[in-house]
């Protein structure tokens, strides 16, 4: 069954063209990963997936679990269990960490009709899961990712994706910016998320994040529309061949 | 800080829903009419058994009242009608000493509001003041011992006339400008804190206000006095049920804080969306004495409200802390004023407004500073959040400097809700409003956490209510 079926959609930022019949399907269980150079519209796909209100979808339509969710807004198809591991996570001073979590995971407990833990057994789980992210700051002291290191907020962003327990997430250029040991708990974080019953869809431009996750599907995008489709084996091509050759 | 996920849920009760709606039948009306006059006055006067000082007080108030104009500046006041409002109101005939004392309607408006449970574990005191009359005051014994006294102004005027009259009035005198006048002929009810020299009162000290009757304007009075090496913190809050007729708020706050000593003055005003709340809150601080001010308003028509800090001794310092909210129909007239007389003295003010669905929120403050204040330091520093088109938002800052070795700094800035912000926090399943409730609660949070954790909370709730109404 595919979880996550996209037709020919064509998207615009004000009167510029980003992406252009652009179809894909993602199965679940599967990661589907996409690649392609800068500017080629993967980062705008991740976002428009979501529903990034910048973004104008023109024509085609997005299908998530069954659902045409092309005009929903981000919360709903939030609550449908899509979630974006942001390129780069929103700094928001004022509001504090903890809470904010918690928040966001009862509203979406409510929204999905499932009961939702108490506070204690909540912040047992946030524990278990910082520990995990080898988050060793008292992030409860911290607001909403400010002032955190580029690591501090991918892992950030991990630790929201283990604890919203989403059905497809969308990875944005989750690898970049990492020092090795970070590079390590984001990579391993993903490889925990992915189950039979859930799926994943990894924005990058390197090789390196597939040291932890089993490609199923490889696709290649350029110039706002898809290149090439292919498996494991295309990312392996792509690191030889580089993209130019792909896509053209 | 503790885990504050707990703090989360607590508060967030029932009650506040309906917070501006809820008001118990009564009859509060059958003694006093309309409108302020000499018979009115005395008839104050008479009914609360006072000295003749404090009649004669509040007749000169009354003359000075009546020559008085409007002032020429600031938000509208044309629509309020100074005649129709009712200048005094009596809730119950007698001070309850004890909650059980507390007639029935009255514990329901506040149980509606939480208030009793509240204040059960963390107030140390407790002055609640329903219509005019103060109807429930309880002190801990251990403050007892250390002298200090906490109680309704009218009861204090009995058992400590020479203290109240030493001060009542000295800080705003009712030539100040007409709505001191009218206060000092009308003034009714409130609270009377004496702080001995040298006595550092930990907890905050907690008043509750109210004002509930229709067209009924409230003029309480609260009278601070901080002595020497003292320490402490008084905080109250208020809000009103909504009705149809204006209703005018115009309370008087004078803090006297002598040398060395500090003290804390928070307050949260929510007053019915009909209500002019045109209070006057000053202090008088004497040499190396601290002030500071935090409060939050809400609620009202129209709010003109600069908590003035008259730096009297070298050295005196200043902090004002406020967060403005302003709505359809609003106008959130705020700000500070500090007046530096001494050398030395130092003021910082940090204001926050947010406005949305057509409110108005300014900022207008005033740093003055006198020939003898050498090396005075000053900053001013507003934000303003504007969350759509038609609301509005102004800063107006005077300063005079009559020395030239003061320093002064001024910084504005203002803007919106930012977009990859609402997005970001919607992609986790909060919804548009919840969202924006966050980022304003974020915004105002340097200030809201100035307070103590049962306000924060509060206040944290109105801007959540205030932002569902806005948005979607």
């Amino acid at each position: 069954m595919d979880i996550l079926e996209i037709e020919n959609l064509k998207v615009r930022a004000g009167d510029k063209l980003i992406l252009d019949d652009v179809s894909l399907k993602v199965a679940l269980g599967q990661v589907c990963v996409i690649m392609g150079p800068n500017g080629s519209g993967k980062s705008t796909l991740a976002s428009t997936l979501m529903g990034h209100p910048a973004y104008t979808v023109e024509s085609g339509r997005i299908s998530f679990s069954g659902k045409d969710i092309t005009r929903a807004k981000p919360e709903e198809r939030a609550a449908l269990g899509l979630f974006l591991s942001f390129q780069q996570p929103r700094e928001i001073a004022g509001v504090d960490y903890y809470p904010f979590l918690f928040e966001a995971y009862k509203s979406l407990a409510l929204s999905r009709r499932e009961e939702a833990m108490d506070v204690f057994a909540f912040k047992q789980m946030l524990d278990e899961q910082a520990t995990r992210l080898d988050i060793k700051d008292d992030w409860g002291r911290r607001y909403l990712n400010s002032g955190f290191s580029g690591g501090e907020k991918k892992k950030s962003e991990m630790l929201q994706l283990a604890l919203l327990q989403p059905r497809l997430a969308i990875f944005d250029e989750v690898d970049s910016g990492l020092d090795v040991d970070a590079l390590e708990v984001v990579g391993q974080a993903i490889a925990d998320y992915i189950k039979p019953e859930t799926s994943a869809l990894i924005v990058t431009h390197y090789q390196r994040i597939l040291k932890y996750v089993r490609a199923d599907q490889v696709v290649v995008m350029s110039g706002g529309r898809i290149a090439a489709v292919g498996g494991p084996d295309l990312a392996a091509r792509l690191e030889k061949e580089g993209f130019e050759n792909l896509a053209s | 800080m503790p885990m504050p996920l707990a703090a989360l849920n607590q508060g967030k009760t029932k009650a506040h829903d309906s917070m501006w709606d809820n008001h118990d039948p009564s009859g509060y009306m059958s003694k006093t009419r309309p409108g302020l006059d000499e018979d009115v006055v005395r008839f104050i006067s008479q009914e609360k058994d006072e000295p003749d000082w404090m009649l004669e007080k509040r007749l000169e108030s009354l003359a000075l009242y009546k020559t008085a104009s409007l002032p020429n500046w600031g938000p509208d006041l044309s629509r309020l009608d100074l005649n129709r409002i009712t200048y005094y109101a009596r809730a119950v005939d007698k001070q309850a000493q004890d909650w059980k004392d507390v007639p029935p309607d009255i514990k329901n408006t506040f149980d509606r509001l939480g208030i009793p449970q509240a204040e059960q574990e963390v107030l140390a005191g407790v002055g609640a003041q329903y219509e005019s009359t103060v109807i429930y005051h309880s002190l801990r014994e251990q403050f007892k011992e250390q002298g200090v006294i906490f109680e309704d102004l009218d009861v204090a005027l009995k058992n400590h006339e020479a203290l109240v009259r030493k001060y009542f009035m000295k800080c705003i005198p009712p030539t100040l400008h007409k709505f001191a006048a009218l206060h000092g002929a009308a003034w009714s009810g409130g609270t009377f804190l004496y702080i001995p020299r040298g006595v550092r009162v930990d907890m905050p000290l907690q008043a509750y206000f109210r004002m509930n009757a229709k067209g009924m304007g409230q003029f309480e009075h609260t009278l601070i006095i901080v002595e020497e090496d003292a320490q402490a913190h008084y905080i109250e809050g208020c809000s009103a049920p909504r009705y149809g007729v204006d209703s005018l708020h115009a309370g008087a706050v004078e803090i006297f804080v002598a040398a060395r000593a500090r003290f804390r003055y928070s307050s949260v005003e929510s007053w019915s969306k009909d209500a002019y709340n045109l209070n006057t809150k000053r202090a008088l601080v004497e040499t190396g004495a601290h002030m500071e001010w935090v409060g939050g308003n809400f609620g009202s028509h129209v709010t003109m409200l600069y908590p003035c800090s008259v730096l009297k001794g070298r050295g005196a310092t200043a902090d004002h802390l406020g967060v403005a909210f302003s709505g359809a129909g609003q106008t959130q007239d705020t700000g500070a004023k500090a007046i530096h007389l001494a050398p030395d003295t130092s003021s910082n003010i940090v204001m926050k407004s947010i406005s949305r669905d057509g409110g108005r929120s300014i900022y207008r403050g005033l740093i003055d500073i006198a020939p003898e204040a050498d090396n005075a330091a000053s900053s001013v520093k507003c934000d303003a959040l504007i969350l759509d088109e038609k609301s509005e938002s102004d800063t107006i800052p005077l300063i005079r400097t009559k020395n030239q070795s003061a320093v002064l700094a001024h910084e504005a800035t203002a803007g919106r809700l930012n977009e990859e912000d609402l997005f970001y926090l919607q992609s986790r399943g909060l919804s548009e409003a919840q969202a924006s409730a966050m980022i304003v609660n974020g915004f105002i949070e340097p200030i809201v956490k100035e307070l103590p954790l049962e306000y924060a909370v509060e206040m944290n709730r109105m801007v959540e209510l205030e932002m569902e109404g806005s948005v979607g």
